[in-house]
């Protein structure tokens, strides 16, 4: 039963991860490679704005910390990205040259050891099946799942969201019915920010504030895009469970070690059978040489 | 206000030392060689001029280490493709093969370092073949997977020594062997590699890079050349990690370091992409300065990465590119 539990909290914090990333590349085609950084960024804000700007209630820190992310996230593009957009060996250079920039930053800055957590929404625990799991972890599954259904609705419902999807599915055809093709790219790299954000704020009162963790956000979120198919939504929720749950069946039977190897082993394997992921039907032709 | 553009035209002296009659005289003799005899001369004078400061005679084989790295890095992006985000992964790969060639196999150095690096080459491109049949950022995300992965699989199982690495491997027999081991090697890597790549498979590495379509209609496997492509990379790297493990007499998991990934990628981009010598010139201006910045600790990388962007966006010909069409083409402003 704990497996079943665990694995499906497991499954939508790595959901939560890779959302952003997955966003962002359906979208813009950008390889935001400054995931990871956004997300300790986020989670790094809001531990400023709730320690050192004591004035402001827990939830309005939440918001601020999640809107200055997904401001980051736009400068990134509006100043950096949007001057070298479609030079893809620049793209993931620059970008991932942003997310180092950020996280040894704030590793020099004082991120560093145990003294940086932020506080869980609710404390305390229940008995779940005769199971023990903390409120946190309810609310992050809670959460997570109002995220995605959030994120259908503004994507099937709103003009903007059409608009994003649009410009994902045919570039020239949206830019010929008026959609500004810049502008949806800055809008899905705010979002897909914010997202990261708010991620970390769910998700890090976990543990600690580390820089470690923002690499590792970055790789998980990529294994799950890449299995997933690169840029299909649908693809990354299914292959973060399948992900997650094998994590947590190597984590119960063999070792804690081995979660980064079932990762990039699931990426191996993918790339060996079908490539474009699980999901990526229609990029099939594009991505096998 | 008159428009004017400015129009670059070829030097007569270059036009003259594309063919034979660059050996008609002194002066053309001069401006082929003279560059080259200059970089030459200044690496390999190196050791000796700064025999005044001991120090630095260290930095000048670090130098060399990353410089090797940023022509793998250089070979492969801008001439097969492919963004290798991971040269770390060929340090260690090649630091840790040559550990246990040395100290498990009692090897000697001299035996352990050519036999690490043309093994930790087919080790390299073996793990990386799933990703070579594929288009896009396949290659650049497990790249950059992998030298994280191989730090936590050493750390997890404490095979090869675990945290603490493998120690006691044999250093060089002087500091001179030291220097111009790495410095004679670098220079051979650089004008091979300069010569590899106008080679016809240098023709083919561009087209893959270019057009892949065009490569595969005139019959030849895409995946092959690639494989050919990262093979190459490979061996500098690896060299370049067995070396450093003899210079530290140590393989640790601190070979699979950031530095080793992030300082090349900003000496080529600083340097030039596409020359192969704008990664030298780009270490050999990085690598002093990241020792001279040494008490800032990790504020360092923050630094390249923000030369880095800034090259990238503003100034993405690079050094080497600049200077070459300065010392090759004059220019003027004309009347439209």
């Amino acid at each position: 039963m704990d497996i079943l539990i665990y694995g499906i909290i497991n499954s939508i914090i790595l959901a939560l991860f890779s959302l952003g990333f997955t966003l962002v590349y359906s979208i813009s085609r950008v390889p935001n490679f400054a995931h990871g950084a956004l997300y300790i960024t986020g989670g790094y804000l809001a531990w400023i704005f709730t320690n050192k700007i004591a004035a402001l209630p827990y939830p309005l820190d939440v918001v601020f910390a999640v809107i200055l992310t997904a401001v980051i996230g736009s400068l990134i593009y509006q100043f950096i990205i949007i001057r070298i957009r479609g030079m893809e060996i620049s793209e993931i250079i620059a970008t991932y040259a942003i997310g180092l920039a950020i996280l040894e930053g704030l590793r020099w800055g004082g991120l560093r050891g145990m003294t940086f957590t932020l506080p869980a929404f609710l404390p305390g625990s229940v008995d779940l099946f005769g199971v023990s799991v903390d409120y946190q972890r309810l609310i992050i599954v809670g959460v997570g799942i109002l995220i995605f259904f959030l994120l259908y609705v503004f994507t099937h419902f709103t003009k903007i969201g059409l608009a994003l999807r649009g410009i994902a599915q045919d570039e020239r055809a949206s830019m010929m019915l008026g959609i500004n093709s810049d502008m949806t790219a800055l809008v899905s790299l705010a979002i897909g920010s914010a997202l990261a954000g708010f991620a970390a704020i769910l998700i890090l009162p976990l543990g600690n504030i580390v820089v470690e963790a923002g690499y590792n956000v970055l790789i998980f979120a990529i294994a799950v895009c890449v299995i997933g198919g690169l840029g299909s939504i649908g693809g990354t929720i299914l292959a973060s469970f399948i992900i997650g749950f094998a994590q947590i069946l190597t984590e119960a039977f063999i070792s804690t070690h081995y979660q980064m190897v079932v990762a990039l082993l699931a990426i191996i394997i993918t790339l060996l059978i079908k490539p474009s992921g699980i999901f990526g039907k229609q990029k099939e032709l594009e991505e096998r040489v | 206000m008159e428009n004017k553009r400015k129009e670059r035209i070829d030097r007569g002296i270059k036009v003259r030392t594309e063919g034979i009659y660059a050996i008609s005289s002194m002066r053309e003799m001069l401006f082929l060689l003279g560059p080259r005899v200059f970089l030459i001369v200044v690496i390999l004078m190196l050791p000796f001029v700064l025999e005044l400061a001991p120090y630095w005679k260290r930095v000048i084989n670090i130098i060399c280490v990353y410089a090797l790295i940023g022509i793998s890095f250089d070979f492969l992006a801008n001439y097969v493709g492919l963004v290798c985000l991971g040269g770390a992964f060929f340090t260690g790969i090649g630091g840790y093969f040559t550990a246990i060639f040395n100290v498990y196999l009692s090897l000697p150095v001299y035996l352990a370092i050519p036999c690490a690096t043309i093994c930790g080459a087919l080790f390299c491109t073996i793990v990386l073949l799933p990703c070579l049949p594929l288009r896009g950022v396949y290659f650049a995300i497990v790249t950059l997977m992998y030298p994280l992965l191989f730090t936590r699989i050493i750390e997890a199982l404490n095979i090869l020594g675990g945290t603490n690495g493998i120690t006691g491997l044999d250093s060089f027999a002087n500091p001179y062997v030291e220097h111009y081991v790495i410095i004679i090697l670098l220079l051979i890597f650089l004008f091979g590699m300069r010569r590899f790549v106008i080679q016809d498979i240098g023709l083919v590495f561009r087209g893959v890079k270019d057009n892949d379509q065009s490569v595969r209609a005139s019959g030849i496997n895409i995946t092959h050349v690639r494989i050919f492509a990262v093979f190459i990379a490979a061996l500098i790297g690896c060299f370049a990690g067995a070396y450093l493990a003899h210079l530290y007499m140590w393989a640790g998991i601190s070979l699979f370091a950031l530095d080793f990934s992030i300082i090349p990628i900003a000496g080529v981009v600083i340097g030039g992409g596409g020359t192969l010598v704008g990664a030298v010139i780009g270490c050999f201006i990085l690598v002093p300065l990241s020792e001279l910045l040494r008490a800032f600790g990790t504020f360092r990388i923050v630094i390249y990465c923000i030369l880095l962007t800034t090259f990238i966006v503003f100034k993405s010909e690079g050094l080497m590119n600049y200077m070459q069409r300065k010392y090759y083409q004059f220019e003027r402003w004309v009347k439209v």
